[in-house]
């Protein structure tokens, strides 16, 4: 139980400090882009899309490689796609009700 | 249309390559992975600083979407008990586990793992890889018929991350800031809620 909890907290950790690095390169990029507010980068556009692309290849590809998971992904693939399907539907709807009542609010104006 | 069957394709060849180990083991190094993502950050970042507008804009937006999050948590878990019902051999609290990943596949199919074994864990890291390319390649539909605020609640806890640049896209770049401080919140109460439910 002990060495669960320490593993627990180690994991925290880690992902705090990816949490870390993600929001200052994100900030960084801010800067960056306002010191050079002047100029428009039409290819950081293009670059994104192209980083998007890789992102997802290197995720297919760790997920291919998992022989442990691949060899399941028929029985349990299935229940994944039900709830993924249920859990994005459902919170579609529920910001929908949010943004119908901003809308609404805001052409009582 | 084309820009989400290009997203599918690149995963698709990923998992191929993967599956037939048609790439050397080298490529398989998790810090990619990372260094591609923190990439992708700089460049979001310097799309949003470099049109200032997209900072002042966001005070014209209302102040009820700070309830966005809870929405999401609320509409996801509602969703879920619903399915749950087909899902006969699955027990409720497992199921709200599951959906309380909210697309953060890495971390909830550790903990999942951790709290109730590998085949609960299998499903939280599919269902929520799924979670997130459902997001990746309908974010154009959602925005579409449900609004705006629709395909970040559907990015759950990763609209400060991967799927950032497709709500810029597709909502508009005065939504990032909401978009940004969504994924924040979720992403913060993805453990906590992953361990409530897996102590039932």
């Amino acid at each position: 139980m002990k060495s669960f909890v320490k593993d627990y907290l180690c994991r925290q950790k880690i992902k705090e400090s990816k949490m870390f690095w993600v929001i200052s390169f994100m900030l960084s990029g801010i800067v960056t882009g306002y010191i050079f507010r002047r100029h428009k980068f039409r290819f950081i556009q293009r670059l994104i899309l192209t980083l998007i692309w890789a992102l997802l290849f290197l995720l297919g590809l760790e997920l291919g490689s998992n022989h442990q998971i691949i060899s399941q992904i028929g029985s349990l693939g299935i229940e994944a796609f039900i709830l993924a399907g249920a859990a994005t539907l459902g919170s579609v709807f529920f910001s929908w009700l949010l943004w119908i009542g901003i809308k609404e609010k805001s052409s009582d104006k | 249309m084309k820009g989400s069957l290009i997203i599918l394709s690149f995963f698709a060849t990923g998992l191929l390559l993967g599956l037939f180990s048609w790439l050397p083991a080298t490529w398989q190094n998790p810090d990619f992975g990372f260094i591609v993502l923190c990439a992708l950050m700089f460049a979001v970042g310097f799309s949003i600083g470099n049109d200032p507008k997209s900072i002042k804009q966001f005070r014209s937006l209302n102040p009820r979407i700070i309830f966005l999050p809870l929405m999401t948590i609320v509409g996801t878990w509602t969703g879920v008990i619903l399915v749950s019902l087909l899902l006969k051999n699955r027990s409720l609290t497992d199921c709200l586990a599951i959906g309380s990943g909210f697309g953060y596949y890495s971390l909830s199919g550790i903990l999942i793992t951790h709290y109730k074994g590998v085949e609960i864990g299998t499903i939280a890291l599919l269902s929520n890889i799924m979670r997130e390319i459902m997001t990746l390649l309908f974010a154009p539909w959602m925005v579409q018929y449900f609004g705006k605020l629709s395909v970040i609640s559907s990015g759950g806890a990763t609209t400060m991350d991967t799927t950032l640049p497709v709500i810029l896209q597709n909502a508009g770049k005065n939504y990032a800031i909401v978009s940004i401080y969504h994924g924040f919140i979720i992403d913060f109460s993805v453990p906590f809620l992953i361990s409530f439910f897996c102590s039932f």
